[in-house]
């Protein structure tokens, strides 16, 4: 973890509410795919913990949602303008896997991690299929941008507004031997119990201070308690007890 | 001895900066980035008799200058603690740490007290009696002026290291609390806990916190601290320990002159976790503008 400055250099929308978002400076923390960062914004008092969608050199890439005050906020922000952010938090995803065919499963904003990953793991060699859900076709983003990686790119819509009518757990090919997915608690459940192979999931809980220390975002796993900012946000299927 | 340097309860601190329970892990973590000798001490996450996972999520629900938890005292277990935390905390940390205990029944917290005691780290007990008695009908130990001094009594009977009591605020006397743990033969206060606080979701018209209410602390609260630290120290004669949304130097030395001989951190190092180090290190420079040669000298010199 690392406490820096970053100054803004684009921030626009993607969708009517999903905007994506571009600041650089010192990235030297951050070390996985998967991992987020936590914005001060003024005026809010915790942190805004959004997840990284990409690294290059200086510049991060950012693309979140406009859910309430502080993403509102985000919204505003001008290029020019600097955040104090906490970066390299989390575990991330853990890309050095035995897998040469390997599924990418992300629901809404929980596409945008999967974006680094993509990369990590087509710059491993391997094939990669992503599967990205949506609602509806207007909410649809990125699907270019992972086609340009390299990866086989299935998009699905609940309403078949675009690509596949249903969830991404319609879209599962056939043969493949390794799973990352990152999305609403209901999907990751869907994900848990349509895959036949190991993988991994990113959640998402509400923080206090994102970096480990005051246990506001615990949870039961099967190899004990584990803190979502620190120990995860990344959790491995083998390890994940569900709630009732 | 340097300027910065207080005493309590006869063990000297380098500085008045203590990062309060609950936020600051068993300090080890902090350790990651930068070196946490730099604090006077510092509290260690509350630890139970036995382990507990605490409440459900969530426990985090944002306030105007401030937030609430209700993390449920979430513990490895004493045993743990001593055989796990500390010996890693001794890695990078060459003070006496206090340590922070919680407890449900009286025989609880002088259980977990006892064990604690024979450890040479800590260097004080910091007795949270603001959890709820379990044989008490569930009221908290910390309302009730009676109930308080038994886990003092409880606690003193089996340690000879420094007891200090951490005083909730949520009771209509506070001074009546502080003066009954005194006469129970407390060694220092530490106030305050949280504000018992809630938050409830317009959309779903929920409570935001799964616990419903939870404990209210940041900025937003240092005013009452001022106020209850100014009550308590100028009713007991054992030193206190002042907290409650402290989140800079200048606010180390109001609550210095409120009454406090030494200042907890909390909610500022789960916004910023350079808060503590911070803090220390814009003391001197805070100083000279207010014209204090030592800190010791500003303990309750409110006029």
């Amino acid at each position: 973890m690392k406490q820096v400055i970053l100054t803004v250099t684009d921030n626009r929308p993607l969708t009517k509410d999903v905007f994506l978002m571009r600041l650089t400076g010192d990235m030297s923390a951050v070390t996985a795919p998967g991992q987020f960062v936590n914005l001060k914004l003024d005026g809010l008092f915790l942190r805004r913990p959004i997840s990284v969608c990409d690294v290059q050199d200086d510049t991060l890439t950012l693309i979140y949602k406009v859910v309430g005050k502080g993403t509102a906020q985000m919204a505003a922000l001008r290029p020019g303008e600097t955040l104090n952010v906490l970066t390299g938090l989390g575990n991330g995803y853990d890309a050095d896997i035995p897998a040469n065919d390997v599924v990418l499963l992300g629901g809404g904003v929980g596409v945008p991690p999967l974006y680094l990953l993509c990369k990590t793991l087509l710059g491993q060699g391997k094939h990669v299929h992503v599967i990205l859900g949506f609602n509806t076709k207007d909410e649809l983003f990125f699907e270019n941008e992972f086609r340009m990686l390299g990866a086989d790119v299935t998009v699905t819509t609940v309403d078949g507004s675009y690509g596949v009518r249903g969830f991404v757990t319609d879209a599962l090919p056939d043969r493949y031997d390794y799973f990352y997915s990152c999305g609403p608690e209901p999907m990751l459940r869907a994900v848990y119990r349509a895959t036949n192979t190991s993988g991994q999931f990113s959640f998402e809980e509400r923080m206090g201070c994102g970096f480990g220390a005051c246990m506001g975002c615990s949870c039961k796993t099967v190899t004990g308690y584990k803190r979502i900012c620190k120990d995860g946000p990344v959790l491995k299927k083998e390890e994940i007890l569900w709630d009732a | 001895m340097g300027r910065l340097s207080v005493n309590l309860c006869g063990v000297g601190l380098d500085n008045p900066v203590i990062p309060a329970s609950g936020t600051f892990g068993y300090g080890y973590e902090f350790a990651e980035y930068y070196d946490i000798n730099c604090l006077g001490t510092f509290s260690f996450k509350g630890t139970t008799l036995h382990p507990r996972f605490g409440n459900p999520t969530p426990r985090i629900a944002e306030c105007t200058a401030g937030m609430i938890n209700a993390v449920g005292l979430q513990n490895p277990g004493v045993d743990k603690v001593i055989a796990e935390e500390l010996p890693k905390l001794a890695q990078c940390f060459h003070k006496p740490v206090m340590a922070n205990v919680s407890g449900f029944s009286v025989e609880e917290y002088a259980e977990t007290c006892a064990k604690l005691d024979k450890e040479p780290q800590v260097g004080w007990l910091e007795v949270n009696v603001s959890c709820p008695n379990v044989h008490g009908g569930g009221m908290s130990f910390g309302v009730d002026p009676d109930a308080a001094a038994s886990v003092v009594r409880a606690v003193k009977a089996v340690t000879t290291k420094p007891v200090i009591v951490k005083l909730s605020p949520n009771v209509t006397d506070i001074v009546s609390i502080a003066k009954a743990c005194e006469a129970a033969g407390a060694d220092g206060l530490s106030l305050i806990n949280t504000l018992l606080g809630m938050r409830i979701d317009l959309k779903t018209r929920r409570p935001v916190i799964a616990n419903t209410m939870g404990g209210f602390s940041g900025p937003a609260v240092f005013p009452v601290a001022v106020r209850m630290v100014y009550q308590v120290a100028h009713a007991v004669r054992i030193p206190v320990v002042g907290m409650g949304g402290v989140s800079t130097a200048e606010d180390v030395l109001e609550l210095m002159l409120a009454g406090a001989a030494a200042v907890e951190v909390g909610t500022a190092n789960l916004i910023d976790p350079f808060a503590s180090k911070n803090i220390v290190d814009a003391l001197p420079a805070v100083m000279d503008r207010y014209g204090i040669e030592r800190l010791s000298d500003i303990i309750k010199g409110v006029k």
